[in-house]
């Protein structure tokens, strides 16, 4: 587990790993704080935020040097080994260890595990994407997979778990910028020319923007009408002052949510939108590629309406009558015409199987459990995978004497996100929003638990509660999210971005705390008396 | 190498009812009997908790065995002679309902648990009048906004414990704690469940057969005379919170929901939730 905290974020996931350790299986943990699936592992490597990369190296070293790496598969089912090797060679355990402030017994242990085990599994999340090399970060991972050949096998392979239950499924859908439905590139002028003929339409040859490029696009004024559809940019974006800036710059700016979010505050139009779990037809795809029908359970609230009317309807308003009113599975029924994973998937077998995980191209095929078993055969089918160089890059808020301390963003097992649909039942174990520091920081800066105090980073300030943590590093905080209208963190989170993912850098920001002045004609110091 | 694992079984035979019966091996006798379509009650058996053999009302007889042996856990061995139905067994099983019942409050007890008594032919009433001997009643244990506790109705069949533990949740948050007629489910130290280690997954509640744990919202709407089951439609669902992709069956009644369960054989949950899965349905009539 490797920056990924299952036990709050994927706890039903994690039942799953639990089940695993109890029959055996052995767990590491690599991550800044002893989470509560720390708690489970056999061994927690408690790293510096943001140096995934110098440790994977550090372990993939090992790995060579210590003779323990896949030959067979290397040879046959990999290119730039030998660039790899020579370029992962500086990162000897006692570098590794230096940087990442893993000691060197832990690394040596991990890296001997992992490669000697008869299957491995590395799964992750945000803890690895959301950093400026947040797909550096994977591809190092994959690194370690490719090395021993831990990938492609029942049992054994790379574990992205997604945090939202339809995220892989608007990928599989196309809501990519550089790809159509079924993850086939835009910029294929084969793939384009069969989705025009089914579509009728003329399909732009080249790639997209990513939400961060939408923003800069927007601050250059390239962008001046947005759709957005199930995204509160408002609360979630680093930076979210700018972000605000951004959209209120819009000539047109429509919104289509469940709730009226702060982001549809700021909307010239808004659609409400029935939920897309209780209240609409259709299906999600959840981390294992497994696609699943979800269903209509309550009629939407007032005027709320099917996301597939309203943009049925917007694009009637808009001239093209000729979409008619396609039912979700007649949609669904179209997108297996063009895309090749979803083939075999009827509604019917979906609902008898309880779901099917692509790539399942025909009516007869099982669907897959697991990917990339390509690269176990003899020769190797298509590309073999390459091995990545990736240099380790700390984070870009750089701690100083100003912004000393370490502020990373974590979650709750009872909220999710912003809050949005989280906010409506009252849970007993909901503390609030709290920034939590070490006992050892605590003392130096004189605070105390529970204390109000002003957060500042190079972006802002807020002013947020303390809660001192006993086991947490010095040097490191951490905080949820999930209530903005009260602490909006994200006025002081990095707004540093990964260039490749434009994912932002939640995960990193330099901090300083500082007491609160003392009001007038309050107390200077607080006695204890009896 | 590279293939999924196949689990390839030998059979076993043996005499079910006088019929003789091949099961794969490491089957139960209860396996055997779903298998053969003969219905046997179960109470603190559920398809996703590991037996703990403690409610007796699955025991079957097995030959050359001095006690009753629980189908549940018991598995099945080549040659083994097994009845379901003799007089010992339906005796053995009529006096567990006749106890359970002169002591605990059974009427939000699964339906099939009523079906099974009057199968029986269970008089718990013979025990004597409940309002003179003695039972576990209570008062009721409402410490949240989520989960009730209603002790008057635990039969301690351990379902929620397994599931708060090694079965499910991995919390550990209650055990059995007491001795006798004072054995009862507790936190550590009797603490209140918000003061706990409980995390509120509803998993507890998910297992219990007798509605001694329930889910305020139905716990409220039945002490309003507005729980109406039969009004009620169920509707399988994806979880909108995080991408494990668990699913939920909405339980809904005039057009709200007003209950959230998993599937027991759905091979992401097994029928286990978390508290944002069980509990944050409410954004939805929000």
């Amino acid at each position: 587990m490797w920056g990924s905290n299952a036990r709050n974020a994927h706890p039903i996931f994690f039942h799953h790993a639990l089940r695993g350790v109890n029959n055996g299986a052995r767990m590491w943990t690599v991550d800044p704080r002893r989470t509560g699936t720390a708690k489970f592992a056999d061994h927690w490597l408690g790293l510096n935020v943001g140096s995934d990369i110098a440790l994977a190296n550090g372990v993939a070293r090992e790995i060579v040097a210590s003779g323990l790496q896949n030959e067979e598969f290397i040879e046959n089912s990999t290119t730039g080994y030998e660039d790899f090797v020579a370029f992962v060679e500086p990162w000897t355990l006692e570098r590794t260890s230096e940087v990442t402030g893993v000691p060197v017994g832990a690394i040596r242990e991990l890296a001997h595990a992992y490669a000697t085990a008869g299957k491995a599994q590395i799964c992750w999340t945000l803890g690895i994407t959301e950093h400026h090399t947040g797909v550096d970060n994977v591809q190092s991972l994959c690194n370690l997979s490719l090395l021993t050949g831990h990938v492609g096998r029942w049992g054994s392979g790379l574990v992205p778990l997604r945090g939202q239950n339809n995220v892989q499924g608007g990928g599989d859908m196309g809501a990519l910028p550089n790809k159509l439905t079924g993850f086939q590139d835009v910029e294929d002028n084969e793939v384009r020319a069969k989705f025009e003929a089914a579509w009728d339409c003329t399909i732009p040859p080249i790639n997209g923007w990513n939400l961060t490029q939408m923003f800069e696009a927007m601050g250059r004024g390239e962008i001046r009408a947005v759709y957005c559809i199930g995204e509160n940019p408002v609360d979630s974006e680093a930076d979210a002052t700018h972000a605000r800036a951004m959209l209120e710059g819009l000539d047109t700016l429509v919104v289509q949510d469940v709730f009226m979010t702060r982001t549809a505050e700021l909307a010239d139009v808004v659609f409400p939108a029935a939920l897309g779990w209780a209240e609409s037809d259709g299906t999600a795809t959840n981390s294992e590629r497994r696609v699943q029908r979800v269903r209509a359970a309550v009629p939407p609230p007032g005027q709320a309406r099917q996301e597939v009317d309203i943009i049925n309807d917007l694009a009637a308003a808009m001239g093209d009558d000729d979409w008619g009113q396609p039912t979700p599975e007649e949609l669904w029924d179209e997108l297996r015409t063009v895309s090749p994973m979803h083939g075999g998937m009827s509604w019917a077998r979906l609902e008898a199987e309880g779901g099917i995980q692509w790539p399942c191209p025909t009516e007869d095929h099982p669907g897959s459990q697991f990917l990339h078993g390509r690269l176990w055969e003899r020769p190797v089918q298509g590309r073999p995978a390459p091995f990545s160089c990736v240099e380790d890059r700390p984070p870009l808020d750089v701690l100083t004497d100003e912004f000393p301390l370490r502020l990373t963003t974590v979650r709750a097992l009872d909220s999710y996100n912003t809050g949005v649909q989280t906010e409506h039942y009252s849970s007993p174990i909901r503390t609030g929003e709290a920034l939590s520091i070490s006992t050892v920081d605590a003392v130096a800066l004189g605070v105390v638990d529970g204390e109000r105090v002003n957060v500042s980073s190079r972006r802002g300030s807020i002013t947020m509660t303390v809660e001192v943590e006993e086991h947490l590093a010095v040097g490191l905080c951490h905080t949820t999210f999930h209530f903005p209208e009260t602490t909006d963190i994200n006025q002081i989170t990095s707004d540093a971005v990964d260039p490749k993912s434009g994912t932002a850098e939640f995960k990193a920001a330099a901090i300083r705390i500082d007491r609160l002045p003392v009001a007038a004609g309050q107390p200077v110091s607080v006695s204890h008396s009896a | 190498m590279n293939e999924t694992p196949v689990s390839v079984s030998t059979m076993v035979e043996f005499t079910l009812d006088d019929e003789v019966v091949k099961v794969p091996d490491g089957s139960t006798i209860l396996d055997a009997c779903r298998r053969e379509g003969i219905e046997t009650p179960t109470l603190c058996w559920a398809e996703n908790l590991t037996p703990v053999n403690v409610c007796r009302v699955c025991v079957v007889e097995v030959e050359g065995s001095r006690v009753l042996v629980p189908s549940c856990s018991r598995a099945v061995e080549e040659g083994m002679v097994v009845a379901t139905d003799s007089e010992r067994v339906r005796t053995s099983r009529r006096m567990v309902y006749e106890l359970l019942a002169s002591s605990v409050e059974m009427d939000r007890a699964d339906p099939e648990v009523h079906a099974w008594m009057e199968h029986y032919g269970a008089r718990p009433e013979r025990m004597g009048d409940r309002s003179e001997i003695a039972t576990v009643a209570q008062p009721v244990k409402v410490q949240d906004d989520l989960y009730v506790r209603d002790y008057e109705r635990c039969i301690l069949c351990y379902k929620c414990v397994e599931a708060c533990g090694d079965d499910a949740q991995h919390t550990y948050a209650i055990a059995t704690a007491g001795r006798g007629f004072g054995a009862h489910i507790s936190t550590e130290h009797d603490v209140s469940l918000p003061d706990s280690a409980c995390v509120y997954c509803g998993n507890c509640i998910g297992v219990c057969p007798t509605g001694a744990l329930a889910f305020k919202t139905e716990h409220d709407m039945r002490e309003a005379g507005t729980w109406d089951e039969s009004s009620q439609s169920v509707t399988t669902t994806v979880c909108p919170f995080c991408g494990v992709g668990c699913n939920l069956e909405l339980h809904t009644q005039d057009e709200r929901i007003v209950k959230v369960t998993s599937p027991a054989d759905h091979s992401v949950t097994h029928g286990h939730l978390c508290i944002k899965g069980r509990f944050g349905w409410q954004h939805a009539h929000a």
